[in-house]
């Protein structure tokens, strides 16, 4: 247990602080990575997903590219893409990771969303004249909305844990103080900065815990027009 | 494939390591997720904070994993065993939720019958929930192999070889043959579990047919990872 008192004071330290490359710069290069391909992931793959649903085709497709992307070494990724772009450019080559590590939890979210959606639901708003877009955008895609957040907020957790490993390829973010402690055997430093990026993780899985709770509210309230429309049977 | 021509010997030896690493984990995370998951099925209260407390260990990237265990269980940062707890935790994680979707998907019906036929709660848990549970915790320990096999590569960051030394290696030695090599291998271990394991579900599971079942695909397809 000393050795988490080290790693608090370690923490605590005001080197950690102030001066250049704070915690919270770590925390903010972490997060920045962490978002910028997490909105480029959904926005490849909530259309394709949306479509896929909509539509039933390339069902295979995606629960392939969700084993695929399971299966694929982050690291080995990691590693490959930065010796073809160059070490220099390290941070394209791990957003590129991110996204393709990213893309099946989202498009398995966006696609299970909408294929969920009870049949009847969708042939009533078809029914009621509703265009197809109208059925997708304002029928499906709000019945979604949990599943699709749930999607996400695995892209999400996925993407910070590789972005802990890019710091291998040069990338800043929290994993510096991991592979540094590592190489310069201070355990104060690795645990210091394993204790941050395991709080970085569990906050951004609470804020998506969040943003799913509205996202069935969202969802809800969608049914409750379809309870009103009953009452006037 | 010239590289990897030249280098079957330490592909062949790494891909061994790697097996190994990858097989105790997902057999203990099988194991040690059954009493989680069944618990979280029998007491409806205790589901939500059961999941959630197991959900929040997936979270932790494996990195951060790999050098919070040593000082808490008391091993040395490089032992191979951190390595092996860490991949069992994850295991862990991921198929307590299994477990419970699986005994929920068992009709209530034939659970039912199994009671009316006079199997009491413990045989009846063996004989009938269990089996029928079988094709749901199939796709869930699939998915558990498929996230194992990938994660055994982050070990070789604090020194656990697998076929992860070959990304380390190839990248200092500018290899990108190298890489490749260990990433094609990484998969190709993953689809060789993954068959084992479908070919073992037919063997235990003959009554079930070639389709996956609906809450299996789930399991497929929403199940998270962990890099």
């Amino acid at each position: 247990m000393t050795l988490f008192a080290e790693a608090w004071a370690w923490l605590t330290a005001p080197e950690q602080w102030s001066g250049r490359a704070t915690l919270l710069d770590r925390v903010g290069e972490h997060l920045q990575y962490t978002l910028v391909a997490l909105l480029v992931s959904a926005l490849v793959a909530v259309p394709i997903g949306y479509l896929v649903g909509h539509t039933g085709r390339g069902r295979q497709l995606t629960v392939a590219l969700a084993g695929a992307g399971r299966a694929l070494p982050s690291l080995g990724l990691l590693t490959v893409l930065t010796l073809l772009v160059g070490i220099g450019e390290a941070d394209r080559a791990a957003t590129v990771v991110f996204v393709v590590l990213g893309v099946p939890s989202v498009l398995a979210g966006a696609y299970a969303g909408v294929e969920n959606v009870d049949g009847a639901v969708t042939d009533s708003a078809r029914a009621m004249g509703m265009t197809p877009w109208q059925v997708l955008l304002r029928v499906e895609a709000p019945l979604g909305l949990p599943l699709l957040v749930g999607g996400l907020r695995s892209a999400a957790l996925q993407i910070v844990a590789t972005a802990v490993l890019a710091a291998y390829v040069g990338l800043g973010g929290l994993g510096i103080y991991i592979l540094r402690g590592i190489s310069l055997r201070r355990y104060d430093e690795m645990l210091g900065g394993a204790i941050a990026i395991v709080a970085l993780a569990i906050v951004l899985d609470a804020v998506f815990a969040l943003l799913g709770y509205f996202a069935v509210r969202v969802a809800s309230g969608q049914g409750r027009l379809s309870t009103s429309t009953e009452g006037h049977r | 494939m010239d590289w990897f021509l030249a280098n079957t010997g330490l592909v062949a030896d790494l891909a061994v390591r790697h097996a190994r690493l990858s097989v105790v984990p997902i057999v203990l995370g099988f194991l040690l997720a059954l009493p989680p998951g069944v618990l979280a099925w029998r007491r409806r209260r205790a589901r939500g904070p059961i999941l959630a407390a197991f959900g929040l260990l997936y979270t932790i990237p494996s990195l951060a994993l790999f050098v919070l265990i040593p000082p808490l269980v008391g091993i040395s940062f490089l032992s191979e065993l951190n390595v092996l707890i860490a991949l069992t935790v994850y295991a862990v994680a991921l198929m307590v939720r299994s477990v419970t979707d699986a005994l929920e998907a068992v009709d209530p019906a034939v659970r039912s019958a199994a009671t009316a036929l006079g199997y009491s709660a413990w045989g009846r848990f063996w004989a009938v929930d269990l089996p029928l549970a079988g094709p749901v915790l199939l796709a869930g320990l699939r998915v558990v192999a498929v996230s194992t096999v990938s994660l055994v590569t982050v070990g070789v960051l604090i020194g656990t070889r697998s076929l992860g030394y070959l990304f380390t290696d190839g990248l200092q030695r500018g290899i990108v043959a190298e890489i490749v090599t260990g990433i094609v291998a990484t998969l190709l271990l993953a689809v060789l579990f993954d068959v084992l394991l479908v070919a073992l579900g037919r063997l235990l599971l003959p009554w079930t047919g070639r389709g996956a079942t609906r809450a299996g695909r789930r399991v497929q397809l929403t199940a998270g990872g962990a890099g």
